[in-house]
């Protein structure tokens, strides 16, 4: 690796600033540290540029009993008609795109400003940093003090409204145990797909930062709450794996919806258990 | 005329541990200007190396506990040779000053109803420890070390400047304590005899090599041990025995410094970690010791003078953690001297580990959640520098040199220095308070206590001074400076034989120390090691370095090397003096324990010979004995008559 | 088992320096502060650098081990491959005084700019009751050693060197979220908001949560998880919660 014994260039910031050592590399890390960003970054856009399909698709999202979570709750009236689904015209009729645009903000801006995907596109995307003790190579860097990433904050009201959403999807998975017909006591693999889901979703939900925080994070004094404090502890073991299920959720919501468009469009049929 | 870089305080402290911090806050409080000077960073000092806890009869835990109990394992633990005056000072002053870390924002492990968790320790009654899992020096030296810096914040606000009162020196070295000199206007060198008055110090900025001297009446000696004399030691490369060394060659006299605490157990492997603590909390907390047999040999170590407070069998030993009121305790928790020494004898009897040590055991005696919990940083020692897991399985440990008992003579009230007006000390480099043999939990306590009386006393001494203070002669400035550049110089003239390598002093320094006056010692070896000690200091004084003064370790070493010599001289006279076995001091040809030695403490003083210009050859310490103090007759009392017995002779009991 | 490892380490000064090739002895069980020091008495008697305890307790050794912020006396040598070259550099976040020794005043500076623990008025000394769980969390940002590794390899100031003026860096945000979650704490007495003075005097919205903090950290301290992100999330209660605001305007209100 080269270096210099001359310490700077008027240009120089950061590590090849004056005054620190005088090495010219930015960085001597031997090991694979692109690989993580790298890994990140691809599969970040995988997933954006499947969902965007999807989003904008607007077609075979449905397939009684099933309903894909990127179009429930469905808001507008060109929504396919689904069997006591969440299918709730609350737009009208003038709506014309695809209603999945109209529930998609809130998962977005839930995930948009988790703490945990913030970390991962910040490093990934944004190279800031690409990994530790690597340099960035923006000129300026000021965080999330001022617009637009000071928005950053507004986290806990996206995972206030992704509660009812959570809700709802959990609502979609209990009509999925009804058959065609609307009976009850039905199971195919659908079913299983959407209760993985929404398992997952519930997880990563519920080991959000901001969740954990107010459930009792904020307390000063735990001994004064025992419930509390037992919820954020139970909280805080999921917390402890926030990006294992940041990942496992984004995917599942992903196959889940991959699932729904194969059997709705015809590729094959639902495997039925019983 | 030396440059010097010139500063003046009220009051100066010298080591930013435990005890340094505590005078330096008492100092300020008392409304002095103070500064702290210390080899580290501000915050690094060797006090974060504790574990196990502060000793204070808080009585928490167990409400039998009082200062009178302590009083008595303090006196017990140092087999009657402790200064009992400031035993007693310790054991009454000790909750006062947990408490008070607690307003200063220091959080302790608390108990069910909130207040500060005490823990169970070798040769405490009761469980007495308060501690933070197992890093209570982390916390006693970050609280201080936050004291210190909200006090510069009180200073800010008043004045605008953080250091208007209170100024850490960082990674400075103090090489001599100046005085005044009433002979100087003869030309005379400097003499201890001459009475002078503490006048400041000499010392250089690691960082750049500049030197500088602090004008001061009054100086806190606060530098913890000499550890680094020894090859296998618990100690950090700081303690190189600087206090013990500036007390002597500014005219104090040392006492006991024939006791030097083996801590029973530290890492044996891998190698270069040999010496780093296992706390002895792994032992409170149920760790047991046994040999390559799988025995749990400590059974058949209970001394005489402990059979009755020991468990005889396992099962009563282990009744004890959970029903300590109607058992007797494990003798594990043995105080450290008699500890060490059975391990020792395992060892070379055959029955130790691959690596020479003792099995410690706790994974077989605490689920694993709970040793990480009350383990924490054990666990992590041991997995990062030895990959063991010990939740899974033993240790293995043996003794290392961990604590220097002896230390500048002082006066118990007011840790004052005998014989030098202006100098104090607290912590290790005071002796006398634990005697022969400090307990565990003491050490932490004691640097509290003693900390805050020197910084007392050192306030009052100065603001009494008035006006009038002392200053240092120019040529004594000079004659330091010159002592400390010498390294540079070395190997230039012809005569004096080729510069030698600070790094291969010192090994060899530590490997006479380590063989000949080590945990078990004997006569001859004794007399061998103070002849290699003089041929170590002859080329001591050819010490050479390369580079230039600014952050050169090997200069640093070089100039420590110094005081290593002068006080492993002390250590080997006094041991080899005194012809008995007690606490720290352990003689093969002198096994048992004399109860005519016990009054006497060994004084250890620089001769005249020292002071002269060319003093290789001569030995630099001489050595006198001098009565102990009678114990007080209340505090006596607090023993049965069969107990003293055991330690004091007829004529001093029936007195 | 001995083998010689290369070593390459970084020597100068403020006038600049370069790094210097060693082949140099590697034993069983040795740490890189161990190879140093054997440098040192064989090869470069000068060659500066911090240690102390030498057991992961005192946080002085802290260098750069190929290019990753670590203590040198817990990073063991067999975590390398034996023909593996070790570089070795000094702390690159801070100004450097010679080959492994950097100058870290920026940290004191900071720390001395946090306000200290208030105690509450009316309990004295050993009054004091705090409850085991309310403690631990406090107790967890306690165990830090002050190695500064998190200030070192936080990219907003090892990366921009004008933002250290208006952020304290990882270790001090946490120093902040441990007073501010001690139990007895009473800054508030004295009109101070910790996590709002967090956010707007020592720059808590620098940190972009990526976590090299918590990386690097050698007592491995949920830095992120458990101090910076509590401590927005604090400030957000103070700042940007309307149901928060208006609920202690409410409280202010009764009182």
């Amino acid at each position: 690796m080269a270096t210099g014994t001359t310490p700077t260039t008027p240009a120089a910031r950061g590590v090849l600033a004056p005054g620190r050592a005088a090495i010219s590399a930015r960085h001597l890390r031997t090991d694979r540290w692109w690989l993580s960003p790298l890994v990140t970054a691809v599969a970040l856009t995988i997933f954006i540029i499947y969902a965007t399909w999807r989003a904008f698709a607007n077609g075979d999202y449905y397939s009684t009993p099933y309903v894909s979570p990127l179009y429930s709750p469905c808001l507008a009236s060109n929504c396919t008609p689904m069997n006591g689904g969440a299918d709730w015209h609350l737009f009208g009729s003038w709506w014309g795109l695809s209603p999945a645009l109209l529930v998609l903000v809130f998962p977005l801006g839930f995930r948009l400003t988790c703490y945990y995907y913030r970390k991962a596109y910040y490093r990934g995307f944004w190279a800031s940093p690409p990994a530790c003790a690597v340099a960035e190579p923006h000129a300026k860097y000021t965080g999330e003090t001022r617009l637009p990433l000071i928005m950053q904050n507004v986290h806990r009201y996206f995972f206030y409204l992704a509660l009812p959403v959570a809700g709802i999807l959990t609502y979609d998975v209990v009509l999925a145990f009804r058959d065609e017909s609307g009976a009850w006591g039905h199971a195919g693999l659908g079913t299983l797909v959407l209760l993985l889901n929404i398992a997952l979703i519930w997880a990563y939900t519920l080991s959000c930062h901001s969740c954990r925080h107010i459930i009792g994070g904020k307390l000063r004094h735990f001994s004064a709450h025992p419930v509390r404090y037992r919820l954020w502890g139970w909280v805080g073991a999921l917390n402890g794996r926030h990006m294992l299920l940041a990942w496992s959720s984004l995917i599942s919501v992903g196959v889940a919806d991959l699932y729904v468009y194969l059997v709705a469009s015809g590729v094959f049929d639902d495997p039925r258990f019983f | 005329m030396t440059q010097v870089e010139r500063h003046a305080y009220d009051v100066v402290v010298v080591g930013a541990g435990g005890a340094g911090l505590r005078a330096a806050i008492e100092a300020r409080e008392r409304g002095m200007r103070t500064a702290v000077i210390c080899k580290s960073l501000f915050g690094k000092a060797h006090t974060v190396m504790a574990e196990g806890g502060i000793a204070a009869s808080m009585g928490n835990v167990n409400s039998h506990d009082s200062w009178q109990v302590h009083f008595r394992d303090t006196m017990r633990g140092g087999k009657f040779l402790n200064q009992w005056r400031m035993a007693e000072l310790h054991a009454k002053e000790a909750p006062d000053r947990v408490w008070e870390l607690e307003t200063w924002g220091a959080l302790f492990d608390r108990t069910e109803d909130g207040r500060i968790s005490q823990r169970n320790f070798g040769g405490h009654e009761y469980p007495r420890l308060a501690h933070v899992g197992d890093r209570t020096g982390l916390e006693l030296i970050r609280t201080l070390q936050q004291k210190i810096v909200s006090l510069q914040q009180e200073d800010f606000a008043e004045t605008g400047d953080y250091e208007a009162k209170l100024k850490v020196f960082q990674e400075c070295t103090v090489t001599r304590v100046l005085k005044d000199d009433e002979r100087s206007e003869t030309g005379a060198p400097p003499d201890r005899r001459s009475g002078g008055k503490v006048a400041g110090v000499f010392g250089y900025v690691r960082e750049s090599g500049r030197l500088f001297v602090i004008d001061a009446p009054a100086v806190v000696l606060a530098t913890g041990g000499i550890g680094k004399s020894f090859k296998v030691t618990s100690n950090s490369w700081e303690y190189t025995g600087d206090g013990h060394a500036l007390a002597l060659l500014a005219g104090a006299p040392l006492i006991n410094m024939e006791f030097i605490q083996f801590h029973p157990t530290g890492m044996v492997w891998p190698p270069s970690v040999k010496g780093i603590l296992v706390t002895e909390s792994v032992r409170g907390d149920g760790g047991v010791l046994r040999n390559s047999d799988g025995e749990r040999f400590m059974f058949g170590y209970v001394p005489d003078v402990f059979k009755e407070k020991y468990a005889q069998s396992e099962e009563e030993a282990d009744g004890w953690y959970t029903d300590p009121d109607n058992h007797r305790r494990p003798p594990e928790l043995l105080p450290r001297d008699e500890v060490a020494r059975a391990i020792n004898s395992e060892v070379k009897a055959g029955r130790g580990t691959p690596h020479g040590g003792v099995f410690l055991d706790v994974s077989t005696r605490l689920p694993a959640e709970e040793i990480r919990r009350r383990l924490p940083s054990m666990h992590h020692q041991f997995k990062e520098l030895a990959d063991v897991d010990i939740t899974a399985e033993a240790m293995e440990v043996g003794p290392t040199c961990h604590y220097m008992m002896g230390g500048v003579d002082v006066e118990p009230d007011t840790a004052a220095a005998r014989g030098v007006p202006g100098l104090f000390a607290a912590g290790e480099v005071a002796g006398g308070m634990h005697g022969s043999n400090r307990l565990g939990g003491n050490s932490l306590s004691d640097l509290l206590v003693f900390g805050r009386r020197a910084g007392l006393s050192a306030a009052e001494y100065a603001s009494g001074l008035g006006g009038t203070r002392p200053a240092a002669p120019e040529e004594q400035i000079d004659a330091a400076a010159a002592e400390a550049l010498r390294p540079f110089a070395a190997g230039d003239s012809a005569d004096e034989g080729p510069a030698e390598n600070p790094y291969t002093l010192h090994q060899e320094l530590q490997q006479v120390m380590n063989d000949l006056v080590g945990i078990i010692r004997r006569g001859p070896e004794m007399e061998q090691a103070l002849e290699r000690l003089a041929v170590l200091r002859e080329r001591a004084q050819r010490v050479g370095v390369e580079g230039h003064r600014q952050f050169n370790p090997g200069w640093h070493l070089a100039v420590d090397l110094r005081n290593m010599l002068l006080v492993s001289e002390c250590v080997a006279r006094a041991a080899l003096e005194r012809t008995e076995s007690r606490g720290g001091h352990t003689r093969d040809d002198h096994p048992g324990m004399d109860r005519g030695w016990r009054k006497v403490n060994l004084v250890c003083e620089l001769t005249d010979q020292a002071q002269g210009a060319d003093a290789r050859k001569e030995a630099l310490i001489g050595l006198r004995q001098r009565p102990t103090d009678p114990i007080r007759a209340d505090l006596l009392a607090l023993f049965d008559r069969e107990e003293l017995l055991k330690y004091l002779t007829d004529e001093e009991l029936d007195r | 088992m001995t083998h010689t490892a290369h070593f390459k380490v970084w020597r100068g000064d403020t006038d600049g320096g370069d790094l210097r090739d060693y082949e140099v002895e590697v034993n069983d069980g040795e740490v890189v502060l161990d190879i140093i020091h054997r440098l040192q008495a064989t090869q470069a008697a000068d060659l500066a650098v911090r240690w102390n305890c030498k057991a992961g307790k005192c946080g002085s050794c802290s260098a750069e081990v190929n290019g990753r912020p670590r203590l040198m006396c817990m990073t063991r040598m067999s975590v390398f491959e034996p023909d593996e070259t070790v570089t070795v550099t000094p702390l690159r976040a801070f100004p450097v005084i010679r080959d492994l020794v950097t100058d870290v005043s920026f940290n004191y500076d900071k720390a001395r700019q946090v306000p200290a623990f208030v105690p509450p008025k009316g309990v004295p000394a050993g009054e004091y009751r705090m409850q085991q769980v309310d403690v631990e969390r406090s107790q967890e940002f306690r165990k830090c050693i002050e190695c500064f590794l998190c200030q070192d390899t936080c990219h907003v100031v090892r990366d921009h060197e004008e933002n250290k003026a208006a952020f304290a860096g990882p270790r001090f945000l946490m120093r902040i979220a441990e007073l501010d979650m001690h139990p007895l704490d009473a800054a508030a007495d004295q009109g101070l908001v910790r996590a709002a003075s967090a956010q707007e005097d020592h720059g808590l919205g620098y940190c972009n949560i990526t976590k090299c903090c918590t990386e690097v950290c050698p007592e491995h301290i949920q830095i992120t998880d458990n101090a910076l992100i509590p401590l927005k999330e604090r400030a957000i209660d103070r700042k940007y919660d309307p149901l928060v605001w208006l609920g202690s305007r409410i409280r202010r209100r009764k009182e």
